[in-house]
C-alpha cells in the first residue's frame, strides 16, 4: 500500500506544527534548536526562520550528525557516511529543541540525547517531529508532532522529502524495496 | 571543501587499511572526507563519542614511534575503545616467536584491530592475510606509511581547498621513505604533479616508472613548487656513504634560509618529523609561517579515527 501526503498537506502540517511550537516557549528568552542531519537539519533551519519571524529573538542553531552515536548500523542497510557536528553555541542551562523528520524506534533519538550530552547540559529538552509512525523500541515520545500516522507496518518506510533538497515537499509511505 | 561532496552512504568496504597505492581516488576522497567529520570532535568539551565502544585496538609496534603510536592510541580512545600498546622491547618478540604467531596470539585474546609498525616491507599486507581482525599499516620498512600519506593529503587539501593541479616537490632521502612512497600514490590518484627532488643515491630512476619527475637538483624546481615537503634523513636505514657528508646534504638538499628566499611567497612547508633541524629543514622555516607541520599532526588524529572507524564499519 502506498500512501503520499502531497505539497498542501505537508505546508498544513508543518504549519500547524511550527504554530504549537512558538506558543510553548517565550519570544523573549533563548531558545537553540538542533537539527539532526539530513532532513530534521533541514525541518529546524525553517523553524528557526518562522519563529523569527514571529519575533523570538535569541535562537541558537545547530546540526547533529548521529552515525558515531547509533546502536543500529548494522541494520540500516548501507553504512551512512560520517558528517560533521556543528554546535557552535553554549546549550548550557537554556531549553533545546531537537528537531527530526521521523521518529519510529526511537534510536536515533536515543543517540541523539547521548551526543547532546557530550556538548553540556541543556536546561530542559525537547523533542519536534514531522511525522510519528509508532514502532517504538525505547520509552521516548515526541512532544511536538506534525503528523501521527497510526500503524504502519515495518516492512513499509516512511519518507519525508523537503524541496530544499528533494524539489519538493512530500511525504510518501510506502513498501521497502 | 567544495570540490568533493560528500556522498550519503559509505563507498568503503574495505577491512583493512595497508596501502595507499591499492586505494581508488573515490575511496581517497571517502577517508578525507570522514577524516573532515572527526576533526570536529575533538573541538568538543569532552572530545569523546562512543562509535568504537567495546572493541579492542592493539598497537603492535616493533619499530620506534613518537608521533604515529600516540596518534593511533588518542584516536582509538576518541572512539572509546580499549587500547592495547605492545611493543617489542620487553615481549616474547626478543624469545624468538614470529610476527604471526605474536599477531595470532594477540588475536586470540579477542581483538579487533591490530595496527602494525614492522621494518619489513610487506608485513601488515602478510599479517592481514593471516588473521581474522582488522590490519592498519602503521609503517612497513621502505614500502608504505598510508595513515601518513593521507594526514599529508588531508593537510594540502586543507591548505588550497583542492589537491588537483598542484605540484608537490619530495625531498631528500626518497629510497628510504615509506612517507615518499604513500604521499606518491596518494598524490598521483588525486591528480597532484609529484616531484621527487634528491641525490642520485637516494633517488633511484625506478620511482619515474611510478609517474613522478625525478630531479636531482633542488633549485631547478624550488621557485615552481605549490608544496614541499621535506624528508627526514633517516640515519638508521642510510648504509654507507650515500651521501658524502651531512654538510653537503644540507647545501644541496636542505630547505635552507637562503633557498626558502626563492621559493613561491605561499609555498606549503611539511615534514613527516621527527625533523633533524639544521640538516634537511632550518629551524626557523621549520616554525615560521608557511609551515604545516604541526597541522599535519593535528590532522593525523583525525585521519586516524576515519580510519579505525572505517575499517570496523565495512560496508
Amino acid at each position: 500500500m502506498r500512501t503520499v501526503y502531497d505539497v498542501s498537506d505537508v505546508g498544513r502540517t508543518i504549519e500547524s506544527l511550527f504554530d504549537r511550537i512558538a506558543s510553548s516557549f517565550s519570544p523573549d528568552s533563548t531558545l537553540n534548536i538542533i537539527g539532526i542531519r539530513t532532513r530534521g537539519e533541514i525541518l529546524a533551519e525553517r523553524l528557526a526562520r518562522s519563529l523569527r519571524s514571529r519575533g523570538f529573538k535569541n535562537i541558537g542553531r545547530g546540526v547533529l550528525d548521529i552515525t558515531l552515536y547509533r546502536d543500529d548500523l548494522s541494520e540500516i542497510g548501507p553504512k551512512p557516511m560520517v558528517r560533521p557536528t556543528e554546535i557552535n553555541i553554549d546549550i548550557d542551562a537554556h531549553p533545546l529543541l531537537l528537531v527530526d523528520d521521523v521518529i519510529f524506534t526511537g534510536r536515533s533519538i536515543r543517540a541523539a540525547l547521548d551526543a547532546i550530552s557530550d556538548f553540556g547540559r541543556p536546561g530542559a529538552v525537547r523533542l519536534a517531529v514531522l511525522v510519528d509512525r509508532g514502532g517504538r523500541e525505547l520509552p521516548i515520545q515526541a512532544d511536538f508532532v506534525g503528523l501521527t500516522l497510526q500503524d504502519v507496518p515495518r516492512d513499509h518506510r516512511v519518507n519525508v522529502r523537503l524541496s530544499e533538497i528533494d524539489g519538493r515537499d512530500e511525504i510518501l509511505v510506502e513498501p521497502r524495496t | 571543501m567544495a570540490e568533493h561532496r560528500p556522498t550519503r552512504s559509505s563507498i568503503w568496504t574495505r577491512k583493512h587499511l595497508l596501502t595507499l597505492e591499492s586505494l581508488s581516488a573515490e575511496e581517497l576522497n571517502y577517508l578525507l572526507d570522514t577524516a573532515q567529520s572527526f576533526r570536529e570532535v575533538s573541538t568538543r568539551s569532552i572530545k569523546k563519542v562512543p562509535a568504537l565502544r567495546g572493541r579492542v585496538v592493539v598497537n603492535a609496534f616493533f619499530e620506534d614511534s613518537t608521533r604515529t603510536r600516540t596518534s593511533f592510541s588518542l584516536a582509538a580512545s576518541r572512539l572509546s575503545a580499549d587500547v592495547i600498546d605492545f611493543s617489542e622491547k620487553g615481549s616474547s618478540v626478543s624469545k624468538g616467536e614470529t610476527l604471526i604467531d605474536t599477531a595470532r596470539n594477540i588475536e586470540a585474546m579477542g581483538v579487533d584491530v591490530i595496527v602494525l609498525r614492522h621494518p619489513a616491507s610487506g608485513s601488515a599486507q602478510v599479517l592481514a592475510g593471516a588473521v581474522q581482525c582488522s590490519v592498519v599499516n602503521a609503517g612497513d620498512g621502505a614500502h608504505e606509511h598510508p595513515t601518513q600519506g593521507l594526514l599529508d593529503l588531508y593537510t594540502i587539501r586543507e591548505r588550497f581547498g583542492k589537491i588537483a593541479g598542484l605540484k608537490v616537490a619530495i625531498v631528500g632521502d626518497i629510497a628510504n621513505s615509506r612517507v615518499a612512497r604513500s604521499n606518491l600514490w596518494g598524490l598521483k590518484k588525486l591528480g597532484a604533479e609529484v616531484i621527487l627532488v634528491g641525490p642520485p643515491t637516494l633517488l633511484p630512476r625506478a620511482f619515474e616508472s611510478l609517474g613522478a619527475k625525478c630531479v636531482h637538483d633542488f633549485d631547478s624546481i624550488v621557485g615552481q613548487v605549490d608544496v614541499i615537503n621535506m624528508l627526514r634523513v633517516q640515519f638508521e636505514r642510510i648504509k654507507t656513504s650515500q651521501f658524502p657528508s651531512v654538510r653537503e646534504f644540507t647545501r644541496l638538499f636542505g630547505l635552507t634560509t637562503e633557498r626558502f628566499a626563492r621559493c613561491k611567497p605561499d609555498v606549503f612547508v611539511m615534514h613527516p618529523g621527527p625533523m633533524n633541524r639544521g640538516i634537511e629543514i632550518g629551524s626557523n622555516i621549520a616554525d615560521g609561517p608557511n609551515s604545516g607541520i604541526l597541522t599535519q599532526v593535528t590532522n593525523g588524529l583525525a585521519v586516524r579515527m576515519a580510519v579505525l572507524y572505517l575499517v570496523t564499519h565495512a560496508g
